[in-house]
């Protein structure tokens, strides 16, 4: 008589095997089986009786009452995607067109490019300037390496998309490392420089990854705690954009 | 009549901030108890809490209206618990209670929850640590919230195969971690 694996008798606890009727009837008449499963069972009813604090109604409220004051305004392209899918690529290419005139019009009328100085003479618009463009830079960077770090195949892994993010994520990287190192802030400049050189080895990696060679940036990334350590950035560059606003 | 969660979203990515206060009402408890089983801990809850929702009104505009609002705000819980434990800065398993707001579910002392001494409970967070934090996170998913593997997959953006190799990773540490505290227990 074949057994049950702990594999079948771990899916048939969670009834998805293919042939329940097969599991049953097998566990009625091995003793083997039986005495397995029913370890399986018992260790499992343990874990089911750990406690979980039971969230008061009012919680909801304080959740609230924390985030309310973080949440970046959703404005501008908001409207966009309320919209039935192909009213949002019309609406998409209007912006587009509407971009091309206005730049075109301002480099025939407007030809005197805008001095640092002037925005120097606003410092606290353009520390919020620089704060939106981080923060959104941090997301975009954070999205490349969730895809890799939760990628799964087979065979192997064709990142080239990634790497051409990767690759124009490193020159803007350059510009917001220096200026946080111009401005004295080293946690941050820290932080970029680790990114930088994670996004770069991205980019110069081959065109296709090994389940062994993935695994291994996965491991690095996990080693690292770079991701981890962006999504706090990330959280501290939006409390501070909305301080600014 | 109660707006469907997608009624909703389609506000929230407007930017009505009230609407996504609505969504927070609706989903933040539930979320609470699946970071809190994925993290062990009330306060790295509480932050998993925190930082899924904020992620989720920064990424609005991403998410696909056919799919379940519910679901795809658990990813992003998911994503953020699993960044938190591979960060090393995840606070030790605690089971104590200490915010007034959120209380042990009360009950009858049954055989079971007398039987969940502080020592078992200790033991059993312990054999939960040993986890990875990936077969941490299938094995919630799978257990506790009852997802079938195939959704637990989905949830973690991996191929069935590999979430269903967590799970029996998982399941398979916990048996053999617990042995020796259940095997007089028939």
């Amino acid at each position: 008589m074949n057994h049950l694996s702990e594999e079948q008798l771990i899916l048939h606890y969670y009834g998805e095997e293919d042939d329940a009727l097969a599991a049953e009837r097998h566990l009625g008449e091995c003793d083997d089986c039986r005495a397995l499963y029913g370890s399986l069972q018992r260790a499992l009813n343990v874990v089911d009786s750990l406690p979980v604090p039971e969230p008061g109604a009012e919680y909801a409220e304080q959740v609230w009452k924390r985030i309310e004051h973080q949440l970046p305004a959703r404005r501008g392209v908001g409207w966009v995607w309320a919209l039935p899918a192909p009213w949002r690529w019309a609406a998409a290419g209007a912006a587009f067109a509407a971009l091309l005139v206005a730049a075109f019009l301002a480099g025939r009328f407007y030809p005197h490019p805008r001095q640092p100085a002037q925005l120097a003479a606003d410092p606290q618009a353009g520390e919020r300037i620089l704060l939106v463009a981080v923060g959104d830079y941090l997301e975009r960077s954070q999205m490349v390496l969730i895809e890799l770090a939760n990628a799964r195949s087979p065979g192997s892994l064709d990142i080239s998309a990634e790497q051409e993010r990767a690759v124009d994520l490193v020159s803007e990287n350059r510009l917001y490392r220096q200026t946080a190192a111009h401005t004295g802030d080293a946690a941050v400049a820290s932080v970029l420089d680790e990114l930088e050189r994670v996004l770069l080895d991205i980019a110069h990696a081959p065109s296709r990854l090994s389940p062994a060679e993935l695994e291994k940036l996965r491991q690095r990334l996990e080693a690292e705690g770079i991701l981890f350590k962006i999504r706090v950035l990330g959280s501290n560059v939006r409390n501070q954009e909305g301080r600014t606003l | 009549m109660e707006l469907t969660d997608s009624a909703i979203v389609t506000k929230a990515r407007l930017g009505d901030a009230d609407a996504f206060r609505a969504l927070v009402e609706r989903h933040s408890r539930p979320l609470f108890r699946l970071a809190f089983r994925m993290t062990g801990n009330q306060h790295d809850a509480e932050d998993v809490v925190q930082e899924s929702f904020l992620r989720a009104w920064r990424q609005l505009g991403r998410f696909d209206e056919r799919a379940s609002f519910g679901t795809w705000l658990y990813r992003i819980a998911s994503n953020c618990s699993l960044d938190l434990m591979r960060s090393g800065k995840r606070r030790s398993a605690d089971y104590q209670v200490e915010d007034p707001v959120l209380a042990l579910p009360s009950g009858d002392p049954t055989p079971e929850r007398v039987a969940m001494s502080g020592e078992v409970r200790e033991r059993v967070a312990e054999a939960m640590d040993e986890l990875s934090a990936f077969e941490r996170t299938a094995f919630v998913l799978r257990h506790f919230e009852g997802m079938r593997i195939e959704d637990v997959s989905r949830v973690l953006g991996c191929q069935p195969g590999a979430a269903k190799h967590s799970v029996f990773r998982a399941v398979q540490k916990l048996r053999r971690a617990l042995e020796p505290l259940v095997s007089g227990a028939r």
